[in-house]
């Protein structure tokens, strides 16, 4: 049990009161009012929130017992770390509100233990949206329900209802609501050119929203009945009042397969002043026609242009070698059939054919074709004439990938860019979104280096192709096998030879062939600091020509990336040869184009590398760093700050099934390097020129 | 009661098992039969391959050997071997073998999973000379104009690696399959399961959402035979949503989330 005195000079040193004149006092004696065990696990987190700010620590020891009398331990520990990301993300103003604004924290905590939470049940909802037909819908944010016709938009946490489950449903029923706008045509209507005309146009919507809603909530019963049985008994819950006779009229007649959106906007014409709006189910979403009018009109041009390019793409690959035109002299014509399909809300499918011949038509194609007909409700005619020579350009229909230096001409912005958390060993927990990483190619160097270093290594690279040919996978004969191929007469002469004497005969009379398969997958990660300027550089390098020589001859699967930061606004992976790329004139140029960059940061690299390796099938997963220092970036990157990072990344990697393996150059690394990667996974090369001979063959011993 | 066991070469489909055509497979596979020509029956798993074999060995009645393949099968496996049979070695016949002799009907199930050496054995018997060489007996056995040689292979799932390759597919006349379009796909449902039509038309419906989800965490969606499973637990009584849930999701997947989201989508369905 500490006393107020004794506490007071542990917070005093914790929040450096000697320079910032904070009054301790007052923290100091309400911690004392608290268990022993609760003022160790007070003392301890004001450290490790005074790591990252002391302010914020200060105000974290100010209240922590006051969170502990309205929260249990996981939830206080959950609102310090919100404070610690929001002080990463906004600064320290908006950290010290949370800090400040307790009370709202533990609603919204309490709120979420009822409720569903969008960012759990993701993947979920996600895969019941894809499941149902049409456009490939994709699931974000915001404050209200709405769709845009792309994006279904979802409030972060839905907590109506009293429990987990049926807030979960809501999500999925509200998903099916909004899908069902997109699907069953809602904004196929002239809505905005009716809301010009209406004097009340929010009373008007608000009426067209109504109909709409009851019209689509019979489609979905008649698409899927187990559905419409849950929306009712949510309604129920929901406190679901008795329709208005007026309604049930209406309800009689949207409710008929036939009638589509514009029926209902007619309807709402006929009766808007007359008539109040029903209020909307919370999952039936509200209506954005502002959204929804960008969405649509951009997409259009984008997946006609896409539509027609796509053609002519066929019609190349299909015509290959033969002349586009026929004996006649007239061009093949695209065409469409409509062939009637009940089950889809438009009644048919549709079919593209060639000259009157269906086409097959790959997955990508199909959607599209989807997706223009739930906009459309078939596909124009003038969709069907391929693109011409000039209308080639991908930027009308492709999505713009951000040039990763252009995005740093400008402000910085995070846009484009993979965020990847780092370890801070002070504060015992991730800083999320911390380090912005992005891909880059290394300008390939048409030099002949390459054919260089072969020269100059000529002899040890004869040397090792043969060691490597060897240890390719190979068939080999198993001997003494219970079962197999073929006989294996020197063990049956044997048996034969024991049952003469009387001696029990062995089973094992048979060969077989056996392959050792390799299957191994690796990454190469290079150091691109500017300390490896000169003579590191140009060992590195060589390294890798070498290695690829023997990877070629033994045919593993490798990637070679160099990594370099400067801060973690810029953490930079220079891509040199992907998994798939063959060892190539461009592989080579890019080898031979690696220049020495700016600081060595770690932790990301390992983390974006092993991403890349673990969407690799491979059963063995190897990573492996050719660095000439210790991790270091200009910011706090440096010391334990880094190493930790390092250590936690490597960890896990490990945890993901990856071999992490080192080798450095560096001769402090005996220090740290074991703390890293364990003391049997690096080497420590003492002579830089020795680098190039010892690479390949280390890589050997690690996969024999 | 006492299992029948038949050998190999002695598997005569009796009864005429329920086979529905989705195009003209069955007159090509007749003509092919006729000219001597190698079949390839190309699709997705459950969508019938087999059961059209079946289909077609009652119909040219001939005897049917199944081979399934998988990565340990080896060219002796299929061909034949020594074995030691009290102190002296005697030949066996394999599969193959047995069904060249036989002038029988030899179908190799999901050929690529099989040993790269396996296709070796196959080219002679797949091209003019139908003959397949035994080495070991120094042997060349020529087929019989009965005998008819036929591969699967799912071009879907298979990794690159076991691409079927060029000298092998172009001996073979192939033959496409895939899930047949919704009405037919209800009635084979209703009639293999005994479900009535409704329930075969909501596990139609069922099976194209979880083909939507091929590609974006599943990685095929359900076959025709699956719901043929969930519609015979259907029809013995067990709830709808539950049979989905066993026959069809179980089977697809087992990472938890997508399980969920399969399961969302059946109990929207009933």
């Amino acid at each position: 049990m500490l006393s107020a005195s004794s506490l007071e000079i542990r917070l005093d040193e914790i929040l450096e009161v000697e320079f910032s004149f904070r009054n301790t006092a007052i923290p100091a004696t309400s911690i004392a009012g608290l268990q022993p065990a609760d003022q160790v696990y007070v003392v301890n987190w004001v450290q490790r929130v005074a790591s990252t700010n002391i302010e914020l620590g200060y105000q974290y020891a100010c209240h922590a017992v006051e969170a502990l009398a309205i929260m249990d331990r996981d939830m206080v520990e959950s609102w310090a770390l919100y404070a610690m990301d929001t002080y990463d993300r906004e600064g320290l103003r908006p950290a010290l509100e949370v800090m400040r604004r307790l009370d709202s924290f533990a609603d919204t905590c309490r709120e979420r233990r009822v409720g569903s939470v969008l960012e759990e049940q993701q993947g979920i909802l996600l895969g019941f949206l894809h499941g149902l037909s049409g456009r490939r819908l994709k699931l974000a944010e915001a404050a209200q329900s709405y769709t845009d016709t792309e994006t279904l938009f979802l409030p972060p946490v839905m907590a109506l209802l009293g429990n987990p489950d049926d807030n979960f449903l809501l999500y999925k029923v509200t998903i099916a609501a909004l899908w069902a706008q997109t699907r069953y045509g809602t904004f196929r209507a002239p809505l905005a050119a009716e809301l010009e005309q209406q004097c009340e146009p929010d009373r008007f919507l608000g009426l067209f929203h109504a109909f709409e809603s009851i019209r689509l909530e019979a489609c979905i019963g008649r698409e899927l009945p187990g559905l419409i049985r849950q929306i009712k008994r949510l309604k129920r819950e929901l406190g679901e009042s008795e329709l208005p006779q007026v309604w049930v009229q209406h309800q009689e007649f949207l409710q008929r397969p036939d009638i589509r959106s514009e029926d209902a906007l007619a309807l709402a014409r006929d009766w808007t002043g007359k008539l109040a709006p029903y209020p909307p189910f919370p999952y039936q979403g509200i209506l954005r026609l502002d959204a929804v009018e960008a969405c649509v009109a951009e997409r259009l041009a984008r997946e006609k242009a896409k539509f027609r390019v796509t053609l002519r793409l066929l019609e190349e690959e299909l015509l290959e070698g033969q002349r586009p035109e026929d004996e006649n002299g007239t061009k093949k014509q695209f065409s469409k059939r409509e062939i009637p399909a009940p089950d889809l809300p438009e009644g048919m499918r549709t079919e593209i054919l060639l000259d009157g011949k269906p086409m097959p038509l790959p997955v990508e194609v199909e959607n599209l074709i989807s997706s223009i007909i739930v906009d459309l409700g078939n596909i124009p005619d003038d969709y069907l004439e391929p693109a011409g020579p000039g209308e080639y350009d991908p930027a009308l229909f492709q999505e713009q990938q951000e040039d990763p230096d252009d995005v740093w001409s400008g402000v910085y912005h995070e846009q484009g860019a993979h965020l990847y958390r780092e370890w801070d060993f002070q504060r015992q927990h991730y800083r999320k979104n911390w380090c912005a990483v992005r891909e880059k190619t290394v300008v390939p160097v048409y030099d002949n280096f390459v054919e260089q270093t072969l020269d100059r290594y000529s002899g040890l690279v004869k040397h090792l192709r043969k060691i490597f040919e060897a240890m390719r996978d190979e068939e080999r004969r198993l001997k003494r096998q219970s079962d197999g191929d073929d006989v294996d007469i020197d063990a049956l002469v044997e048996a034969l030879a024991d049952t003469r004497d009387g001696r029990e005969m062995s089973d094992r009379l048979f060969t077989r062939m056996h392959r050792t398969e390799r299957n191994i997958a690796v990454i190469f990660m290079v150091d691109m600091s500017g300390s490896t300027k000169g003579w590191i550089n140009q060992a590195e390098r060589e390294s890798l020509v070498l290695l690829c020589e023997s990877l070629e001859t033994i045919g593993d699967r490798y990637a070679i990336y160099g990594f370099s930061s400067i801060t973690r606004k810029r953490c930079e992976l220079y891509h040199i040869k992907h998994f798939d790329e063959p060892y190539d004139v461009e592989v080579k140029g890019r080898i031979s184009g690696i220049q020495p960059q700016d600081y060595t940061r770690m932790g990301f690299a390992i983390r974006h590398l092993s991403r890349v390796l673990n969407e690799i099938d491979a059963r063995t997963r190897i990573l492996i760093t050719l660095s000439d220092g210790k991790p270091d970036d200009y910011d706090n990157y440096r010391g334990q700050y880094g190493i930790e990072d390092t250590r936690r990344a490597l960890i896990e990697a490990r945890r993901d099934g990856i071999h992490p393996y080192c080798i450095t150059i560096d001769d402090q690394a005996r220090d740290y390097l074991p703390h890293l990667y364990g003391p049997a996974a690096f080497t420590l090369v003492d002579d830089v020129k020795m680098l190039p001979l010892k690479v390949s063959d280390i890589y050997r011993r690690l996969t024999a | 009661m006492q299992p029948r066991v038949l050998k190999l070469d002695e598997y005569w489909v009796e009864r005429e098992p329920y086979y529905q055509p989705t195009g003209d497979e069955i007159e090509i596979f007749q003509a092919g039969y006729r000219n001597h020509l190698p079949l390839l029956l190309k699709g997705p798993t459950g969508c019938g391959k087999t059961r059209f074999m079946e289909y077609m060995a009652w119909r040219l009645k001939r005897p049917l050997i199944t081979v399934s393949c998988h990565d340990d099968l080896t060219a002796s496996d299929l061909v034949g071997r020594y074995l030691v049979k009290g102190g002296e070695t005697t030949w066996v016949d394999g599969p193959l073998t047995q069904a060249v002799r036989a002038g029988g009907i030899c179908y190799l199930d999901e050929i690529v999973e099989a040993r790269k050496d396996t296709m070796v054995v196959i080219h002679p018997l797949a091209d003019d000379r139908r003959v397949l060489p035994i080495e070991k007996l120094g042997a060349l056995i020529e087929a019989p104009s009965e005998f008819c040689l036929s591969i699967s292979y799912n071009p879907g799932y298979q990794s690159v690696l076991k691409d079927l390759k060029q000298s092998t597919r172009q001996r073979f006349v192939a033959l496409e399959f895939d899930y047949p379009d919704s009405e037919l796909e209800k009635s084979i449902v209703s009639r293999e399961s005994g479900v009535d039509a409704e329930t075969a038309g909501l596990l139609v419906k069922f099976a194209v959402m979880t083909r939507n989800l091929k590609g974006s965490g599943l990685e095929e969606g359900a076959s025709t035979r699956l719901l043929v499973h969930a519609g015979k637990l259907i029809a013995s009584g067990v709830n709808p949503v539950s049979a989905c849930r066993g026959a069809v999701a179980q089977a697809l997947t087992d990472d938890p989330e997508m399980l969920a989201a399969v399961n969302e989508l059946s109990s929207s369905l009933f």
